[in-house]
Formats: structure tokens, sequence, C-alpha cells
């Protein structure tokens, strides 16, 4: 035994190593930034850092920029998180129908979005949605509608931002609702089928139910990754207009790297975790509860 | 150094990629110094050209320019300053100079300017070099003078009435409306981009009171004057005569103005050449510039620009001064003019026909009398983008002109709280801090 | 109906990819026409050769080929043994150790940005290639989706090769390596991918344009004023076409991973 203890370590040290170098410290000590107010003047000379203690903190809550960023970004996931779901559930429920052809290639091309680089995509979207030139605009007005400021209006931006993200991420989604889809006993159908349940219902009761699983952990999954929201309002709107689209992540890098605050800015990033933690926290207990009513 | 150099090698053994540590810096001809030259936009493009002439003269130098885009500009520079990747030398907004020198990121020039023949203080405009020197010490070389005034379509003015552009805000006002009623709903009399401060920044140096009080400790905003200034910016869009957009919707000001969706501009002299380069031939007499009108007569605006400086960290200083010389040359600055359209800020150079006989350029030079430079706080840069937000939210009617006062108030004196404890904490302590 | 509602599905999807594809192709200016075109009148590379003779994009698509490519080897080589010791190898801590790494999934990459920068500034490996992939070398992603994969081989096939005398080294390479090669191109297609797309960090640590990887450098450009259309298009194009061809060549790998990595709950 005792030479496999020795070679353990050796096979998992330099993983472990690397990670505690670049991972395990540096939490640590972004929190230990967090409680210091780290700013340029830091930068120049150590001896205009100070311990602020819960400062930081207790400065953000009074921020209205904080405040706006928080909102904007749960914008972003209250309203984006079921439209991505709910695109990828139909389009894992298109394929998976019996009826359905060609599926590998409909696959691939549903998740051909997914792997796009993000910035490359949103480029893309900010001349498809220009107002006076883009794309959209023209079509909208070729069959008679009014165009609409897409990026321009401040209520117009973050719907944008929220198409642009459902577009981009459905395909991921739907890949794992397919997988649940699968794993449905088809017997279960076929029951229904013949006690003469029709195709809502069986989707009601046999579809939704059976895909509880697999929709708390996409919830779980999406959720996280849409609280950090950055490089499409990075590259889309730049956060504007009237900061409507900058996310709590914006703010942060805004803080940390473009005016280096890295004392608020380490602030910003732990009370977004605390955020994505409660609320992941959240949708659990919710999810058990229903599972054991 | 070495130090350093043991902990970098650390890291990269650590992660074991040291082959690609060896191939990232190829062995060079230890006699060849190459300079490393951020350089912002236009201006970046265009010092290219300037290049090759100088490596002529200095075959032991080789300058290796790097362009950044003006908008992220002043984020790189904070950023290689807070990373040490800082170049050897840099052209500077002035308007940060006063940031970076009192981070301690640059070297003072003035023992090299005494040394050297060809800068000469007295030739260039007072306002311009005073910008350079902070605390009594000299950072930057000005390079190119910038300020913001009109370009405006003299064939629409015409048509609206008016055969001179405006001197006063009054005057300017009266202007916009007629445009803006002959123009209609799908027209514009103005151009504000809402994410650019600039604009509101210059309305607010026409003022007399200054923009900061008490020695840059505390924000001035709800002074008279400039609840004044926010009164008239607010005014145009309250008229629409400026659309509520940013820069990102007009990717393409110059086809823009062309086509006559607004008729002032308000920007700076790089637009001299853009405009004269976009614009077919027959529409060239169809613009013109002016001075900024004031409130009450002719106005001030900023007196902007960017200097040279040479980073403390830079370990080729004095081929960095062998280029800030040579791009300090009257020739090479007109050079330099008839590249990109920079305002020189030397008297010599502005002698050369290309200026004197030019009337489009003459409006800077008016201007250029009149230009008063920002407060010089390391935060500036910062205040400022809190007028572009508080402007624009002031132009979509979420505030009024006296609440945008105030809340900027609020904000600077929040943004210079860490200032005002730095310099109480360097006056109880026998000021060793930078 | 079903076919139907596959066909519209799928052209929102690729619309705006096959737009894009479609701008590129036009020469400059055209697509800033109003009304903008949708197909390119006469199709031309005038915009890709703009990109690389102007704005340098050779250099990016270097960058961006060597950084994901290194980190896809480095991770590889760190996480497969990583991810073998978990599953297969007793070592003191070791539960423990692999419940912290779990335990550790659910803290954004993002609280440590802070930090993780001054630590590489006193490394003095700011603006480096190592800066970028530092963060990205040891994933608990690809730790854990490695012990799964090999906690299903045989521990017979592994103690009968210790019996035979072979040293851990040995088997590692000779027999577990050739077992575990499908989760080690999954693993790879995913870093290659996260790696070439990452733009947050690699934004921060990159502080000048020689070492930018493609999405800063898109970016970049895209955010400086006046762009022409077409050259943007181009340059997403360019951005985003290899991680495509890649994905399509080996998606049965990385949805494989896709499956894997969200069971982790």
């Amino acid at each position: 035994m005792r030479p496999q203890r020795l070679t353990g370590w050796l096979f998992a040290g330099p993983a472990l190593a690397v990670m505690t170098v670049f991972f395990f410290i540096p939490v640590l000590g972004g929190l230990a930034l967090s409680l210091t107010d780290f700013d340029p003047y830091a930068l120049a000379d150590w001896h205009n850092l100070r311990f602020v203690g819960l400062g930081n903190y207790l400065v953000l809550l009074e921020r209205p920029a904080f405040w706006s960023a928080l909102g904007n970004t749960l914008y972003f996931v209250v309203a984006g998180v079921p439209l991505t779901m709910g695109l990828a559930l139909a389009a894992a429920l298109l394929l998976n129908h019996r009826l359905a052809r060609w599926q590998g290639a409909f696959r691939t091309a549903l998740f051909a979005p997914v792997v796009t680089t993000v910035v490359a995509a949103a480029v893309v979207w900010r001349y498809l949605f220009n107002t006076r030139a883009g794309m959209i605009n023209v079509a909208l007005q070729a069959v008679g509608l009014q165009p609409v400021d897409w990026l321009g209006n401040p209520r117009w931006a973050m719907p944008t931002l929220i198409l642009f993200a459902a577009w981009k991420n459905f395909g991921y989604d739907m890949v794992l609702f397919l997988a649940g889809l699968q794993a449905i006993d088809p017997f279960l159908y076929e029951a229904a089928r013949l006690d003469g349940a029709s195709a809502p219902r069986r989707f009601w009761h046999i579809t939704l139910p059976m895909l509880a699983p697999t929709t708390l952990i996409v919830g779980l999954l999406t959720v996280a990754g849409y609280f950090q929201l950055f490089a499409e309002p990075y590259v889309i709107t730049e956060g504007g207009p009237l900061q409507s689209t900058v996310s709590v992540l914006y703010l942060m890098y805004d803080d940390g790297f473009k005016w280096w605050h890295l004392g608020m800015a380490s602030a910003i990033a732990f009370l977004l975790f605390a955020l994505i933690y409660a609320v992941s926290f959240m949708l659990l207990r919710l999810a058990r509860k229903r599972g054991a009513a | 150094m070495n130090a350093r150099r043991a902990r970098g090698l650390a890291g990269a053994a650590l992660v074991a990629v040291l082959a690609l540590a060896a191939c990232r810096a190829p062995p060079q001809n230890p006699r060849i110094t190459t300079l490393s030259f951020w350089a912002m936009g236009r201006e970046g493009e265009a010092v290219r050209a300037l290049i090759p002439a100088f490596e002529r003269e200095h075959p032991d130098i080789r300058v290796h320019v790097d362009i950044l885009p003006w908008k992220g500009a002043h984020q790189k520079l904070l950023t290689a300053f807070a990373g040490d990747t800082t170049p050897d030398l840099c052209q500077l907004g002035n308007t940060w100079v006063a940031e970076l020198a009192s981070l301690g990121a640059l070297v003072p020039l003035d023992a090299r300017v005494r040394r050297t023949q060809g800068i000469d203080p007295h030739d260039y405009f007072p306002g311009i070099w005073d910008t350079n020197r902070i605390d009594g010490a000299l950072y930057g070389i000005p390079w190119y003078v910038d300020t913001r005034l009109l370009f405006y379509r003299k064939d629409l003015l015409a048509r609206a009435g008016f055969d001179h552009p405006p001197a006063t805000w009054a005057q300017w006002a009266r202007q916009m409306a007629a445009i803006k009623r002959m123009v209609g709903p799908s027209g514009y009399a103005i151009l504000l981009p809402l994410n650019e401060f600039e604009q509101l920044e210059s309305l607010g140096l026409q003022s007399s009171q200054p923009m900061l009080r008490d020695g840059g400790r505390y924000g001035n905003f709800q002074s008279p004057g400039f609840v004044r200034a926010l009164r008239f910016y607010d005014r145009i869009f309250r008229e629409h005569w400026a659309p509520l957009v940013n820069n990102t919707e007009v990717p393409n000001p110059w086809t823009e103005f062309g086509k006559g969706y607004f008729a002032f501009y308000f920007s700076g002299p790089w637009n001299l050449v853009e405009f004269r380069k976009r614009l077919p031939a027959d529409e060239q007499d169809d613009w013109a510039t002016a001075p900024l009108p004031g409130p009450d007569g002719p106005g001030a605006s900023l007196a902007g620009g960017s200097s040279l400086v040479i980073f403390r960290r830079s370990q080729h200083a004095d081929a960095a001064w062998a280029l800030i010389t040579y791009l300090s040359r009257p020739a090479v600055q007109l050079r330099f003019y008839r590249l990109v359209g920079d305002m020189p800020p030397r008297r010599s150079t502005w002698a050369f026909p290309a200026f004197a006989d030019d009337p489009k350029a003459q409006a800077f030079r008016v201007q250029l009398e009149r230009a008063r430079p920002v407060p010089k706080v390391p935060e500036w840069e910062r205040i400022a983008t809190q007028l572009a937000v508080v402007g624009e939210r002031m132009a979509h009617g979420e505030l009024t002109p006296e609440q945008a006062a105030r809340v900027l108030d609020r904000r600077s004196d929040a943004i210079l709280a860490k200032r005002r404890w730095v310099l109480a904490h360097r006056g109880a302590h026998g000021g060793d801090a930078p | 109906m079903v076919l139907g509602g596959l066909i519209g599905l799928a052209g929102c999807a690729l619309f705006p990819l096959l737009w894009m594809l479609s701008v590129s192709l036009m020469p400059p200016g055209a697509a800033d026409t109003l009304p903008p075109p949708l197909l390119p009148q006469h199709p031309t590379l005038a915009n890709y050769r703009v990109l690389f003779a102007q704005d340098g994009m050779g250099r990016y698509v270097f960058n961006s080929l060597l950084v994901a490519s290194v980190t896809t080897l480095v991770s590889l080589g760190l996480n497969l043994g990583a991810g073998y010791a978990f599953a297969k190898l007793h070592f003191v801590g070791r539960e423990r150790l692999f419940q912290l790494l779990v335990g550790a999934l659910v803290l954004p990459a993002q609280v440590t940005m802070m930090p993780l920068f001054l630590l590489l500034k006193w490394m003095g490996l700011v603006n480096t290639y190592v800066g970028v992939m530092a963060p990205m070398l040891v994933t608990v992603f690809g730790i854990f989706i490695v012990r799964q994969y090999a906690r299903s081989l045989p521990d017979e096939l592994l103690e009968a090769a210790r019996i035979d005398g072979a040293g851990e080294g040995w088997i590692f390479l000779r027999v577990v390596v050739p077992l575990i090669k499908p989760i080690m191109v999954t693993l790879a297609v995913f870093t290659f991918l996260a790696s070439w797309n990452d733009f947050m960090w690699p934004l921060i640590i990159l502080t000048g344009q020689e070492h930018y990887t493609l999405p800063v450098a898109l970016a970049a450009l895209s955010r400086e004023h006046a762009q022409d259309t077409g050259t943007m298009m181009a340059g997403a194009l360019v951005t985003t076409l290899p991680v495509l061809v890649l994905f399509l060549v080996l998606q049965r790998h990385y949805i494989q991973g896709l499956l894997l990595g969200s069971v982790k709950g």
C-alpha cells in the first residue's frame, strides 16, 4: 500500500499544486482584498492601502450603480432563463418526436450557436440589430412594422441581449433535455395512449414529471451561467444605453480593471457569488419540496 | 530584478511551459535598442509613417509602435501600470498626465528639456505646456493640441436663414431650433453622442467657476456656471435638437453629416481630415468649422491634445527622448498634420502656409487661444465619465439640471474621498507619499 | 409540422451565422448601403485581405492557436493524472480532497480574478501567454470527468500489471491511457473550445495587443469607431470558424462531455 500512497500524490500533486496557486490562494486573497480599499493609490504605494473591514460591502449596498446593475442582471436571469429553457425544451421535443427526420443534422444546426465564440456572435448581433441599417429592422419594415430602436432605447437593449443569449445558449440546454427525454421509458407513453390520454395530457403528466431532475440541473446551470453576464453587454452595448445593460460583472470589471479599485471589485465578486449560491440553494429546496409532495 | 525573474521562472516551471517562455523573446542584436511606443487610434497609424525617417537617422534604434484604440486607451494605460507592462514612451492625453504622474509612472523631463536645443518651451502655447506641469515638475512634451469646436453644414445653415455660425449660446439655440423645424422629425440639428463626456465638459469649462473646489478635494458642479451649462445641454435634448444616441449607434458620423442627418457636429481637429477624406469633393464646400459659442460671447473650450511621456520603468530613456525630440520638430509636425490633421502645439509650426492659408484650421487657432485645462487631479477621468453618465440620464429626462448637478457633486466627493485622505495623510507624515 | 418547426428553429439558429458569412464576402462598403443586401453580388475576399494586412489578424490567429493548443496539452496531462489518481490510487486525504474540489465548483472564477492579477504581476507574468493560460490549466470539471470514466476500469487489470512488476508510470501510460482515450478526446475538445472562446480573463491579463487572442482582438476592433461591417464579419468568421469546424468533426465527444459534466449535481 505504501508506494501507492506516494504514487497517488505524484499523479494528483501537479494538478493540485496548480489549482492551489491559481485558484485556492486567489480565492482567499480575494476575500482579503475585499476588506481593503485597494485602488490606484495603493498600486503606486502600499502605504496607501487601508483595511476597511466590511466597508466595501456597505458602500455597495448604498450605491445606486450596484443596485441598478443587480436589477439588470436579475432581469436578464428572470426573463432569459425561462425563455432559453422553453426554447430548448421545445427544440428537444421536436427532435425527439417520432415524426422528426434528419435528427443528427438538426441537432448539429441547433447546437451550432453554442460553440460559436461569444464575442464573434455578439459582434454579428450588434450589426444585425443596428437601429438604422440593421437587417432586423429592415425586415420589420419590409413586412410593414415599425422599426425598433433595439440598442438605443433603454427599454429594448436588455431584451435584445436576452434574445441573443437565448439564441446562443438554448442548444446547450436542448442537448441535456434531449438526453432526459430519451431516458423516459417509452412504455409509459404506450400505456397512457392505451388509456386514451391526449398528447398535451401525456406531456403534462408523463414528460414533465419524468423530466423534472433534468429540468432542475438545466435550470441550475443556466441560472449560474446567466448571472455571469459580461461579454454580451461589453461587446454589443458597452453597458448602455443609460447604463441599462450594466451587469454585476460588468460593474466588477469596470471598478476593478478600468479604475483599479480591486478591493471594491472583489467585494462585488463575492456578493455575486453569494447571490448565485443563495438562488441555487433556493431552487434546490424548492425542487426537493416539490419532489417530496 | 533577479528575484522577480526567479519568481517568474518558478511560476512558469510550475505550469511546465518553459519552452514557451524561451520562444517568447527571440534573440536580438544587443547593439540595437528596440523602443516600445504606444500611440492611439489615428495618431498611431500616422506615426508609423514617420518612424522610417527616424530609424534612418538612428540606425541603432528600432521603434515598435502599438496602436491603442482611443476609447480603451485610459484603461489600457492604467492596466499597463498595474501590470508593470508600460512601454518606453507613450502618447498620453494631457488630461491624464496628472494621474500617471501622481502614480509615479512617469519620468520628469525638465533636465532633458534644458539640455536639448530643439525643444524651446517658449515656442509652445503656454496653456498647453502648463497641462504637463504637475506640482512644479514637467512630465510631458506636447505633441499636438486638441480642442473641441463646431463643424457645421454651411448650406443647411444658409437654408435655415443664417449666414454666420453662432457666437453665443442664445444664437446657437435659435439656429438649432430653425434647423430642426426645417429638417423635421427624421433629422437633427446636432449630434451629441451620449456616451462622450467631452461636449458637456467643454461647456462646463466655459464657466468662470472651476469644476472642482478646495484644491481638487470636492466637486463644484452646483456652481451657477455649471448649472447653466447643464441647462443648456438639457435643452438641446428637450427640444429634440439632438438625437438620444450613443456613438455606437452612429458608427459612421461622417456620412451621416454628409447626408444631413445633423447640421452641427461638436468634435475635434482630427475630423478635419476625416471629413476631407470621406465626403465627396462636391460636398467639401458645404461645411466649415467655427469656434465654440460661449454663454455670452465667444466661448472657451478644452485644452486637450496629447503629450509624449517616458515611463519610469523604461530602460531606454535616452532613445525615447531622441524619438520625442524628432517628433517635436516643426517639419515633422507638419507631416504629421498632413497625415492625421492634428494641430501642432508650436507657434513655429503654425507659421507654415498649410495652417496660415486654411480657414477651416484657423478656427482651431482662434479656439486654442481660449483653451482651458481640466482640473489636474488623478481622479478627473473618472469624474469626467460621470459627466457622460449623469448627462445621459438628464438627457433622457430622468434628472433635472439641478438634480444632475447635485448627483455630480455627490459622486465626485465620493470619488475624491481617497484623495482627501492621501492629502491629509501626506501633510501629517512629512510628504513622502507620491 | 414537426419538421416545419425544426426547419424554422434551425433557420433562426443558423441565420446570423450565414449572414456573417455572406456579408464577409461582400466588397468593402457594400453592406453599409441601404437597404442592406442579403447576398454578395460579387463575392470577394477583400475584407479578409484588409483584416490580415491592416489589422494584423494573422498574429491573433497564431496567439489563439498557441494558447488553446498549449492549454489543451498541459491541462490534459495534469487533469488525466489527477483524475486517475482520484479514481484508482489510494492516498491519504483522497476523499476529503475530492470533496473540496467538487465544493469549489460553486465558486465562480470571477472571485479569483483580482488577486490572480496581482499574483501574476508579482510573478512577472502579466501580458504573457502563460498568464492567459494559468487559470485554465486545471479544472475541476476535467478532473471530475476523467475520474468518472477511470472508475469503470477493472481494478484487476491494474493489479495484474503490478504483480507483473510494472511501474506505476508504465501502468498509467500503457494500460490506463489507452483505455481512457475517448474521455481524453472529450476533455481535449472541451478545453480547446473553452480556451479559444474565453474572453474575460484574456481581456484582463493581456495588456498589449501583441498577445491578444482572437476574441479580445475582435472586441477591441468592434469597439473602435467606424469599422466596416464587412471587415467585422470577416473577423467574426475567422474567430469562430476554427471552433465550429472542430465541433463538427468531434461533436459526439463534445456532447458526451457536456452530458457527463452536467450530472455533477
